[in-house]
């Protein structure tokens, strides 16, 4: 563990603060809780929202696991994995089950989270309305209005001209009834996991300087249409590596005549199913 | 069998001692030293300070040295470093009007109190490489300065005060707000927008101000007074409750003097635009006059609608730590979101071939 530096790299102050807006926004379930986002050792974009979250909840007996694109090994989660066993010497795990705090950027573990975890997501752009309306006073005036219609119009023009709401990734949710909700870039694949999750569902944006949340047992809603039922993306084929034909598959490729493979994104979930069948 | 290859702990590890071995290059030229930087490439130490918001040029000249040169990196790694320190106050405002001038020209007049002094710049140089510069171990060619900063020179925007031909500035009574510690809302005041473009890319808001000259809001601009050389920094320390100089620091201001046709409650007068960097950084001291005063625009009841006057867009964009992490974001993995979006592209193939049957 490096010296010189406070439990979890930034000072006790900086922690208050972020976590009076994390408080904040876990009384406002989906509600973007503007904070004062420190500079960080780490490139914006990289993950600092999701750091300095982590950085808030994390106790010295806590067990982190940061995962990317679903996986432990991939290099920005084994960096960020490394920067908080160098700053607040916490034990680390690839382990869905045995870890309290999770970090992850553009998925949720596909093993069921528990009571008492706490899921950390990094956040490029917090505000679902931002491609719609540029403004950050034009959109907090529309989520204080709950004024939605442009994002039902945005997913209906999506049917008109292709058949389907095309949205695959970032798919907006409405939290609680009431606000709209960016979900971080998961895939929608990974929507119906975040609605009534027994764990807590922390989000941080550290260049946008926005923490937003969803409390344990909160209803997390995917827009859609009656006649447009919400659906998530299904594969054809099977992880090539567990045969799980209910993960999200990555596909890999081999050569360059059309091969390719599809295995499970979710490292530790992929590496424990096929445990078991070694057994 | 395939593996998929995702990085990890050793390719992270290898690829920081490749780029070590990268910047000290061939090992049988002699290292550079932080003093040789700080000396030699005075500029990019100043801006390095600038946008790196930390007056402390051995720290600028670290950075520019462990970040190879590169001024984005450097200011990356002097502001990281900076959200470590601690804040035990803030100064009092810094007197440029009492400024030791080393530079100091009026675009305004032709001769003023304290007079015109060119100073060290390449305004007039010819841009002739210097082939003896190559050669090293020249003699360097001793200069006699005008006896420069003796005499009193107030500054250009004071004497049109005197005169009421200017509005008057901010009186500098209020605490200024700090962007690094609360999240920026809008409207934002003129402090803090006057922070963002003072720690802001040098070459966006070159861009900005070119764009606003070209008419993209027109601000109509006199380079009023340009005026470099040292200030010094005051604090008042609780428990003494008077102002004690704690040191100097070089600084370079901008005052631009723009036109305003005045409004039913005001008569007309010239309007500020105001810039400020660490060092000499004349281009940026500039550019961020224009800006501050385009950012103006809603404030003296002007229309806003070019990119100049656009206070989210002005101030959203134009810090380079930001925009440099977010755009090479995209070098990170996106291959789920990848995943998703052939999936969904695959389909909308597939049931347009079957339409098209």
């Amino acid at each position: 563990m490096s010296t010189g530096y406070n439990f979890a790299y930034l000072d006790e102050q900086t922690k208050r603060m972020l976590r009076r807006a994390i408080l904040k926004a876990v009384a406002i379930p989906g509600y973007q809780v503007p904070f004062g986002s420190r500079e960080m050792p780490l490139p914006y974009g990289w993950g600092t929202g999701g750091i300095q979250v982590t950085a808030a909840v994390i106790g010295a007996d806590d067990r982190l696991k940061v995962i990317d694109q679903g996986a432990d090994d991939t290099t920005n989660a084994v960096s960020i994995r490394r920067f908080f066993a160098r700053t607040a010497g916490v034990a680390t795990t690839e382990k869905t089950r045995e870890a309290t705090v999770i970090q992850t950027r553009h998925r949720i573990p596909e093993t069921p989270l528990s009571e008492g975890q706490i899921m950390v997501y990094q956040v490029p752009i917090p505000e679902p309305l931002r491609w719609l309306e540029p403004r950050e006073t034009e959109t907090r005036k529309m989520h204080a209005l709950a004024d939605y219609g442009a994002m039902h119009v945005k997913l209906y023009e999506d049917i008109a001209r292709f058949g389907h709401i095309a949205t695959t990734y970032d798919y907006p949710v409405l939290v609680g009834g009431r606000y709209l909700m960016r979900p971080s870039p998961i895939p929608k694949f990974d929507n119906p996991k975040m609605d009534n999750s027994p764990a807590l569902q922390l989000f941080g944006a550290g260049r946008e300087k926005r923490i937003y949340a969803v409390p344990p047992y909160t209803s997390v809603k995917s827009l859609d249409f009656e006649d447009h039922p919400f659906e998530v993306q299904r594969w054809d084929q099977a992880c090539a590596l567990c045969g799980s034909t209910e993960s999200f598959l990555d596909e890999v490729v081999t050569d360059d005549q059309g091969g390719r493979m599809y295995v499970c994104s979710d490292s530790d979930y992929c590496g424990e199913r096929r445990q078991e069948q070694g057994q | 069998m395939y593996v998929a290859v995702k990085g990890g702990e050793k390719a992270i590890d290898n690829a920081h001692a490749l780029l070590a071995e990268d910047r000290r290059g061939d090992e049988t030229i002699p290292e550079l030293t932080l003093t040789q930087i700080d000396q030699q490439l005075g500029l990019a130490v100043d801006r390095v300070m600038t946008e790196g918001s930390v007056y402390d040029r051995e720290l600028a000249a670290l950075a520019l040295k462990q970040a190879q040169g590169d001024a984005v990196e450097a200011i990356f790694l002097l502001r990281a470093y900076r959200t470590t320190l601690p804040r035990f106050g803030a100064s009092q405002p810094v007197d440029t009007g009492a400024m030791a001038i080393r530079r100091r020209i009026s675009a305004a007049f032709k001769d003023l109190p304290g007079g015109q002094v060119l100073g060290p710049t390449y305004d007039y140089t010819h841009r002739l490489l210097d082939f003896a510069l190559a050669a090293e171990g020249a003699p360097r060619a001793s200069v006699e300065s005008a006896e420069a900063g003796l005499e009193p020179a107030p500054r250009v925007t004071d004497v049109l005060h005197h005169q009421g031909l200017i509005e008057p500035s901010g009186n500098g009574a209020d605490l200024p707000g700090d962007l690094t510690r609360q999240p920026l809302n809008f409207p934002a005041g003129r402090d803090l927008r006057l922070q963002n473009l003072a720690r802001g890319d040098e070459g966006f808001l070159l861009a900005l101000a070119y764009s606003s000259q070209r008419g993209y809001g027109n601000t109509h601009p006199f380079a009023g007074e340009i005026r470099m050389g040292e200030v010094a920094v005051e604090l008042v320390p609780e428990e003494l409750g008077f102002a004690i100089d704690i040191g100097t620091i070089t600084v370079t201001e901008c005052q631009m003097i723009n036109q305003f046709k005045g409004s039913k409650d005001i008569p007309p007068q010239f309007t500020r635009g105001y810039g400020l960097t660490f060092g000499q950084g004349e281009r940026k001291a500039m550019a961020m006059a224009l800006v501050d005063r385009s950012l103006r625009a809603e404030d003296l009841g002007e229309q806003a609608t070019n990119p100049a006057q656009d206070q989210e867009f002005v101030l959203y964009h134009s810090d380079n730590v930001e925009a440099s992490g977010f755009v090479q974001h995209l070098k990170l993995p996106h291959y789920v979101d990848f995943q998703s979006e052939l999936e969904m592209i695959r389909r909308l193939r597939r049931e347009n071939a079957e339409a098209a049957q």
